[in-house]
């Protein structure tokens, strides 16, 4: 538990961005990433303009380029899939550099490199300047179930002890002068990870009974109630009204 | 295999999205039955696993290295309900957090990571289980075959989607081969390892692999050399709590109508010290001492005995009503309580506990604390 409860993601600030209530937050990344997705991959001018919106986004929240670019490095394995679609993808070719390509397969690969950029992007942007207990808190307003919620909020709490729980089981394994090479090895993980499952299961018990003996009764307590203003919620929402304006646009043109 | 946004249209995006939230409705449901109200904490700590588990590498050869995806092991280790639940919550996290697979896409990665994987897992190694001998290797060996069919399924699921969805024109056929030959290569290196990990919990806590619950053995008695199922240890009949709460009346009534009778008329230690050393001079009279029943006695009684005896069985009669009174209200509160749950946690617990004792040798510690590393 030593790094603390913040996630990586988030940094932390003092921005308008940062200080939005986290449910507005929320329904506008959504709404932003579905109109992203909906907008027509021809009209290739939106997409500039949906970066643009969030480099605004960025700059509000006083997110510096740097960090947002490192972070969009998740997506590389989806960049691949996108390189090889020109060349499986049907319909007529094009010559491209002396390689026959698909014209479907490059319309195909720009608009999953296009939309999953933007959406990664924006998520990013979410996870940079809410922190964990807030973005659950807002799931929780926004009505997803509260048991869901509560699963989630353990899994975040305990996520840190189980991972480091794992990460003594492996320093255990190689401070015996275990190495694992190959798939002769797998047996020795397996068992890692069975004892790993009983520990999370049993500490899982005691959790509950330590929480059943402090009065809990199958609902947790929310103290900080988070309300938004009518202007809060206009401020997050500018960002996807924009964006709708910009895909109507597209469709137009 | 996390689709980003644009990968799948938004229709059927929303479609998937739907329909995940459904089956994570049912599931929340589900799950409140095979857990009941430990569910929040207990799925928490699952799905914990599952995300760390998913970050333990596997060496395959010369430098390339796979992880489990956990989907299968989820189901069986902690039944269909729970399992879709906790790898929804990776999810879902890893969407939110983590911007790992797209927002919109959330519904298609539930679709085919979570439900798909775990509810083939799981339909495939209740067959096999019940169809094998009731021994642990068939548990491996079911393990092994779930979560062998349960990955190209999920391949073949999203493969589907793409089918109805694809943003791309690419000929289904090659889709579906590529995804269903990688898949079936991931599946071969996921079923060896998620059977050695059923296998290494069922070696030690059997009664925590939800999918082997039914494989409790009998116990065995070795009689004049042949082996005789030992007899099935009765559950202790559940006594009748009315029985209990009448004879614990009489017996109070008893005691203190008839028993007072011949009990020590000397102040008790308490007061005798404080007599002895003065202390109580200082001791105001009860403002109660005036009352019908003050010293254990009735006024206007004036046999000591009997006195005594009657303000005894007053006492237990006024007792007894009030506090069942209050019991009663109590209860009744609780169970409008709007949870609908009657009865308190931990009774209900101790139930599941001794429900999934299943055969093993030290499988019934639920508290074990975990030996430190």
């Amino acid at each position: 538990m030593g790094a603390g409860h913040a996630h990586r993601l988030y940094r932390h600030g003092n921005s308008p961005v940062h200080r939005l209530p986290p449910h507005t937050k929320i329904t506008a990344v959504l709404a932003f990433v579905l109109i992203v997705v909906s907008t027509p991959r021809e009209a290739m001018w939106a997409f500039a303009v949906y970066a643009g919106l969030l480099a605004l986004v960025a700059y509000a929240a006083r997110v510096p380029p740097g960090f947002l670019l490192r972070r969009l490095l998740i997506e590389v394995p989806f960049v691949a899939f996108a390189v090889l679609l020109p060349f499986v993808a049907e319909g007529e070719r094009t010559e491209v550099l002396g390689l026959s390509l698909s014209v479907e397969g490059l319309w195909g690969a720009w608009n999953v490199l296009a939309k999953g950029t933007l959406g990664v992007a924006a998520s990013v942007l979410l996870a940079a300047t809410t922190e964990l207990r807030e973005l659950l808190l807002g799931l929780q307003r926004l009505k997803l179930p509260p048991l869901l919620v509560q699963i989630a909020s353990f899994m975040i709490r305990y996520g840190d002890v189980i991972t480091d729980e794992m990460r003594r089981m492996r320093i255990a394994r190689e401070s015996r002068g275990f190495e694992a090479r190959g798939v002769r090895h797998w047996g020795v993980l397996a068992k890692s990870a069975g004892a790993l499952f009983i520990r999370s299961y049993e500490r899982g018990e005691r959790v509950h009974l330590a929480m059943v003996s402090r009065g809990y009764s199958g609902s947790m307590p929310v103290i900080d109630e988070v309300t938004a203003s009518r202007a809060q919620w206009s401020h997050a929402l500018a960002l996807p009204a924009a964006a709708l304006v910009v895909c109507l646009l597209g469709w137009v043109l | 295999m996390h689709a980003p946004d644009g990968f799948i249209d938004a229709p059927i995006s929303a479609a998937a999205g739907v329909l995940a939230a459904g089956a994570i409705a049912v599931s929340l449901r589900g799950a409140r039955r095979e857990l009941d109200e430990r569910t929040a904490p207990l799925a928490g700590l699952v799905a914990a696993f599952i995300f760390a588990v998913q970050m333990l590498n596997f060496p395959v050869a010369a430098g390339t290295s796979g992880h489990l995806l956990g989907g299968a092991l989820a189901a069986i280790l902690v039944g269909p309900c729970t399992g879709v639940l906790c790898v929804s919550v990776v999810l879902l996290l890893q969407a939110f957090l983590f911007a790992d697979g797209g927002l919109t896409a959330l519904g298609v990665n539930i679709t085919t990571m979570a439900i798909a994987t775990a509810v083939t897992a799981y339909a495939v190694f209740r067959v096999l289980v019940t169809l094998l001998p009731r021994t642990r290797r068939s548990v491996t060996v079911a393990s092994f075959a779930a979560a062998l069919i349960s990955v190209p399924a999920s391949a073949v699921v999203f493969t589907l989607l793409y089918a109805i969805g694809g943003t791309t024109e690419v000929s289904i056929a090659k889709v579906a081969t590529a995804m269903v030959g990688v898949h079936v290569l991931i599946g071969i290196g996921e079923a060896v390892i998620t059977a050695l990990t059923v296998g290494a919990v069922v070696a030690v806590r059997p009664d925590l692999v939800h999918g082997a619950r039914g494989l409790r053995q009998r116990l065995k008695l070795r009689v004049n050399g042949e082996l005789v199922d030992a007899p099935e240890s009765e559950p202790a009949p559940a006594r009748s709590p009315r029985k209990v709460w009448i004879a614990g009346l009489v017996a109070s009534l008893v005691l203190a109508g008839f028993v007072s009778f011949y009990a020590s008329a000397n102040p008790d230690g308490l007061e005798k010290v404080a007599t002895d050393h003065g202390i109580d001079e200082k001791a105001e009279e009860h403002p109660y001492a005036d009352s019908p029943l003050a010293d254990y006695a009735v006024k206007d009684v004036d046999d000591e005995r009997l006195s005594g005896g009657l303000a005894g069985v007053i006492g237990v009669t006024v007792t007894v009503v009030a506090g069942t009174g209050v019991f009663w209200v109590v209860r009744r509160r609780r169970t409008d309580d709007g949870s609908g749950e009657p009865g308190d946690g931990r009774g209900r617990s101790d139930n599941d506990d001794s429900g999934r004792d299943g055969g093993g040798s030290d499988a019934d510690s639920s508290s074990t604390t975990s030996s430190p590393v």
